[in-house]
């Protein structure tokens, strides 16, 4: 039987670009709806405000693998006979970060105070660029660190993706092991990939916050 | 003269809290207005009520030409007639004073960055702040953040300006050279409205006091009806050294 060899990282290494495109993608529109749901969520229309509550709640309560296989399957059922993996991974991946996203980003914005909103108002800025020129400069800073700590969680989550045959890391190192069965070598590499990945995000973070807290500008 | 404000029989309750019971008071072209009295007087509420940031629940209120009651209002048109200071600056942290000023003259009356920063030193200039330009908010002191508060409204021309309490978040110090800014806008011809605890500034300043109490315009004349009260409320509300 061979033994884990400079062939499995090479192919661990290609399923790693996989999770970095599938991170990007579930990260750029996550945060594309999740962003227009935060502004739902503090719309002052109150159907608006509820549709968006109950977004937020159906995605942070329903497992991202259930979602997956829905999302797998349905697209099936629906009509489409081979939906790629690619795309079912996308778009779960997808709605479950912007459920997260939203709720992080909905913190933010309402952590600016209430009167720096009235001041723009009083100045006669209109809503668009209330938001654009006056509240989220300000909420952007807030949102930093913890978006990026976000970032972590997706990043770690792709690896669900597996379930429904994409293969990224984590499934990479499976289907090596299943060839030379040497699981605590296989594994103990993904792990360090992942973690090569997460650590800087972590770290950038955990600097962000801290350059956050010492100055205010 | 000309009423450029004129509240009529205004009502205004927070769920069963009615702070304004019938409020009407009327400030005319050039007139400088002291609305003074107890802490839940309603008075702030009032200021408030005038640029539509509280809508009433009854009455009227006309200012420059709006009717700031209609449901069918215009805010952003009433906003660019009146410009409001609140006791806590409001001053937009990420901006510098310059910044502050120039953002409502480019956004909301299209000026070029070049005619909009003019104007901003102009309006720094007679806050006495011309030096101060290019700092952030947070290396202003209080007095200071409170001025180019001023001077971002006054870059916006307003026919009239209201001031929520702009000193009491202040030392006695930083008071006085915010004070001194708004005597000079008064000199100015400037109409203003001011909610205020600085007694002796309304009675040297005001053109008209409007003593509230209860949600009710109790008392109102000129700066020298503090020193012969006509109600015993009034004479408390003096006696007691506010």
């Amino acid at each position: 039987m061979p033994s884990f060899s400079l062939v499995h990282l090479e192919f661990l290494g290609w399923a790693a670009m996989w999770t970095l495109g599938l991170s990007a993608i579930a990260f750029i529109g996550g945060g594309l709806v999740g962003f227009a749901v935060a502004l739902m969520r503090i719309s002052p229309f109150r159907g608006v405000r509820y549709a968006a509550i109950v977004y937020i709640q159906v995605v942070q309560g329903t497992p991202l693998l259930i979602l997956l296989f829905l999302i797998y399957f349905g697209i099936a059922i629906v009509g489409f006979q081979e939906v790629p993996a690619l795309i079912a991974a996308g778009i779960g991946l997808t709605i479950y970060s912007s459920g997260f996203l939203a709720e992080i980003w909905r913190g933010c914005l309402e952590s600016v105070p209430k009167t720096q909103w009235e001041a723009a108002e009083c100045l006669a800025l209109t809503p668009w660029q209330r938001m654009t020129r006056v509240i989220l400069p300000q909420a952007m800073r807030i949102a930093t660190p913890p978006t990026v700590g976000f970032l972590v969680q997706i990043v770690k989550n792709t690896s669900l993706a597996s379930v429904v045959g994409f293969v990224e890391l984590a499934q990479a190192g499976k289907l090596i092991n299943n060839s030379i069965f040497e699981p605590f070598t296989v594994f103990m590499v993904v792990a360090a990939i992942y973690f090569a990945i997460c650590f800087p995000l972590s770290t950038w973070s955990r600097r962000l916050e801290r350059k956050l807290n010492v100055s205010r500008r | 003269m000309s009423a450029v404000v004129k509240l009529s029989n205004v009502h205004k309750s927070f769920g069963t809290n009615k702070v304004l019971d019938g409020v009407s008071f009327e400030v005319g072209r050039g007139e400088v207005a002291a609305v003074i009295g107890q802490s839940g007087s309603g008075k702030s509420t009032a200021l408030r009520c005038i640029n539509a940031l509280e809508t009433i629940d009854g009455g009227t209120i006309d200012v420059c030409g709006h009717a700031v009651h209609d449901a069918k209002l215009d805010r952003r048109s009433l906003r660019r007639d009146v410009g409001i200071v609140f006791q806590s600056y409001n001053l937009f942290p990420h901006l510098t004073a310059e910044q502050n000023i120039m953002l409502a003259p480019t956004c909301v009356k299209k000026k070029s960055k070049a005619e909009a920063r003019e104007l901003a030193h102009d309006v720094l200039r007679r806050v006495g702040l011309a030096e101060k330009a290019d700092h952030f908010p947070e290396q202003l002191s209080g007095g200071q953040q409170q001025r180019v508060a001023i001077a971002r409204s006054l870059a916006m021309q307003p026919k009239l300006m209201l001031f929520d309490e702009v000193t009491s978040a202040l030392d006695p110090q930083l008071t006085g050279e915010v004070l001194k800014v708004m005597e000079d806008l008064a000199r100015g011809g400037m109409t203003m409205i001011l909610v205020t605890h600085e007694m002796a500034f309304a009675r040297k300043v005001a053109s008209q006091v409007v003593y509230m109490h209860k949600g009710k315009v109790w008392e109102t004349g000129p700066g020298s009806m503090l020193d012969k009260p006509k109600t015993a409320e009034l004479a408390d509300f003096v006696g007691s050294g506010l």
